[in-house]
């Protein structure tokens, strides 16, 4: 595949040639995309051996790595449902209360914020600007201990208040900034006419806003969903009583109990933690590139 | 503009997309009323923790005390005395300083090469797009770092790939020499983000560039070397930076695939790994708040020099 990085043609609209030069250029376009096809089988091919095997008989799993059986049960998941503490659902509900809630606060919060940057003068607006956005490269250890601290003197641990709370206060300040670019490219004509026809900046926000952001609004949902349910760390440290645990937490009981060695299990629970992720990816990939794309240019 | 980009036109003074609103009364009312929410976060969740962060590094906080009740005794910089004579401490900052100067490159490079290779209308650009992106999403979870346990493992698919050809390879979870590369391989495995942020910025190069440069003479080398890449830079910059703050600190993939160990032989200890059993199994608090210090005054030494850097290399075209 690395001989697959040779410079891309990067010539203007394709010029009628002579043959030859159309020939050539038909067989580096077939070799290109025999490279990426082949790249893509590379990068995908373990997700497909994740769910392939995870309907594979559990001896069979390492003694046949192949992904082409025929023998195949859904013996793991019945097994790997119930392997746990508390039937993997549980898990799973968690993990969606947690990420609803974070969702809901992310969305409110942060256009809250994002429409004050974008469209108000105020004063103190560069400094406060300036440190929004260098919050978004503070790395959270720094604030680990004494956030900490807080939950527990509030007697929040073991809830899932510290997950969802600061959602709400618009922690997350990548989607206040993501929010503040897309309202810059709405044009300002549309927010003057209203504000002539004597809407104020509660109704300017609610009734025009809002509505005009909804692709911001989006990505901001679908990224606070993945990062959400993909989040170890802070269940980790919050959550200690298994009934509360969300997906990600519990699936690292399998790792606990592997003298087992139930891989089966395992892998049919981890296909079912991934499938919201792969769902939302195909549902939301449209967002999900755009939202990359604007807040990763210069 | 990316938020480094902003950093950036704010120190420099210069306006550049900033709202256009001239000329009229300030709203410092509605605004502050506005920002209500977020002044409030980063006020309890972000300045103040940060401040007390740095306090509690000079104290011997242990997490089951309550710090209200019971202020934790000052001792000054004994903590840091402490992590600096600290083997265990030198060898989780020795792996992920390894970790990040060749995963973040290495991930760069690739994803660079592939959205280059994607430009430019080529036929099935979105399927690839797509299916190279699809890891970078699910790259985060644990179900991923679990699957990455099996890849490499002893059994497991790659040594199944290798025994085709007659290599009987270890296990490369289990060996302190390869298990830092297993978690490498598995970030450079997500560049689909930072491709899809490239492919938007070689959309931006207007087609006029190069039709210029073409009736100037210019072979493909040269438009690559002459517009692709100087416009680019910025782009690779803003990457750049952010993939080393991020990848500083990483956790579950180094969690999940040692088992929570650091293991084998702390190969894999990496340093927030090393800062959550210190802190939250050892109760060490105090250290934990001194690492997370030092951790900060690291990642703001890497940017910092990387933006000294880039006066080098990137292109600016203001």
């Amino acid at each position: 595949m690395t001989t697959e990085t040779a410079l891309p043609p990067l010539a203007a609209k394709p010029q009628p040639r002579p043959r030859p030069v159309r020939r050539r250029r038909l067989l580096t376009s077939l070799g290109k995309h025999a490279g990426l096809t082949a790249l893509s089988l590379l990068m995908i091919y373990p997700l497909v051996w994740l769910v392939v095997s995870s309907f594979k008989p559990n001896d069979q799993i390492f003694r046949d790595l192949s992904i082409f059986t025929t023998d195949l049960t859904i013996e793991n998941y019945i097994n790997g449902w119930n392997d746990l503490q508390h039937p993997f659902g549980l898990f799973l509900a968690n993990s969606t209360i947690i990420s609803v809630g974070a969702i809901i606060g992310n969305l409110l919060s942060c256009s809250l914020a994002a429409y004050a940057f974008a469209r108000l003068k105020f004063t103190g607006r560069p400094i406060l600007f300036a440190i929004m956005l260098m919050t978004i490269m503070l790395p959270f250890q720094v604030v680990l201990v004494p956030q900490f601290t807080i939950f527990k003197e509030l007697g929040w641990l073991n809830t899932f208040l510290p997950l969802i709370v600061p959602k709400f206060l618009a922690t997350d300040a990548f989607f206040v900034f993501l929010m503040v670019q897309f309202i810059r490219g709405i044009p300002k004509e549309i927010f003057e006419a209203a504000r002539i026809d004597g809407a104020g900046h509660l109704r300017s926000f609610v009734q025009i806003t809002l509505p005009l952001m909804i692709p911001a609004l989006a990505t901001t949902a679908i990224f606070t969903f993945i990062w959400t349910w993909s989040d170890f760390f802070g269940p980790l440290i919050y959550l200690r009583i298994p009934e509360t645990f969300p997906a990600a937490v519990a699936l690292k009981g399998f790792l606990d109990v592997q003298s087992s060695s139930d891989f089966g299990s395992m892998f049919a629970m981890s296909v079912v933690s991934l499938v919201p992720l792969f769902i939302v990816f195909l549902v939301g990939q449209r967002y999900l590139i755009k939202g990359f794309a604007t807040t990763g240019i210069k | 503009m990316s938020s480094l980009g902003e950093l950036r036109s704010l120190a420099v003074g210069r306006r550049r997309g900033g709202p256009r609103i001239q000329e009229r009364k300030p709203d410092t009312k509605a605004a502050y009323l506005f920002l209500a929410p977020w002044i409030l976060g980063i006020a309890t969740f972000t300045i103040g923790p940060m401040l007390a962060s740095l306090y509690l590094s000079f104290t011997d906080y242990n997490l089951l005390r309550s710090p209200l009740k019971d202020p934790p005794p000052f001792i000054g910089f004994q903590n840091y005395i402490d992590m600096f004579n600290d083997p265990s401490f030198w060898n989780s900052f020795r792996v992920t300083v390894q970790y990040v100067l060749v995963s973040v490159p290495l991930q760069l490079a690739v994803a660079l090469g592939l959205a280059l290779l994607l430009d430019r209308g080529m036929r099935g650009l979105s399927f690839y797009r797509s299916i190279f992106y699809l890891p970078s999403l699910l790259g985060g979870s644990v179900a991923v770092a679990i699957l990455w346990r099996q890849v490499f493992g002893k059994e497991g698919l790659v040594n199944g790939f290798l025994g085709w050809f007659g290599i009987d390879a270890p296990g490369w979870i289990g060996h302190p020499d390869y298990a830092l590369w297993t978690i490498i391989i598995l970030h450079v495995w997500t560049f689909g983000s930072p491709m899809v942020i490239f492919l938007a910025g070689l959309r931006q190069i207007p087609e006029m560039f190069y039709e210029a440069a073409a009736v100037d003479g210019a072979g493909r080398v040269r438009r690559f070397v002459s517009i692709t890449l100087p416009l680019l830079t910025p782009i690779i910059f803003f990457n750049l930076v952010l993939q080393i703050i991020f990848a500083f600190q990483t956790f579950t993939q180094a969690y999940v695939v040692s088992g929570g160990t650091g293991g084998p032989a702390d190969s894999t200890m990496f340093y927030t790994l090393f800062l959550y059993r210190t802190g939250f199994l050892q109760y060490d608090m105090g250290y934990a708040s001194a690492m997370a210090w030092f951790l900060l005054i690291v990642i703001a030494a890497f940017t910092a020099l990387n933006f000294w850097l880039s006066k080098f290399w990137v292109f600016y075209d203001d």
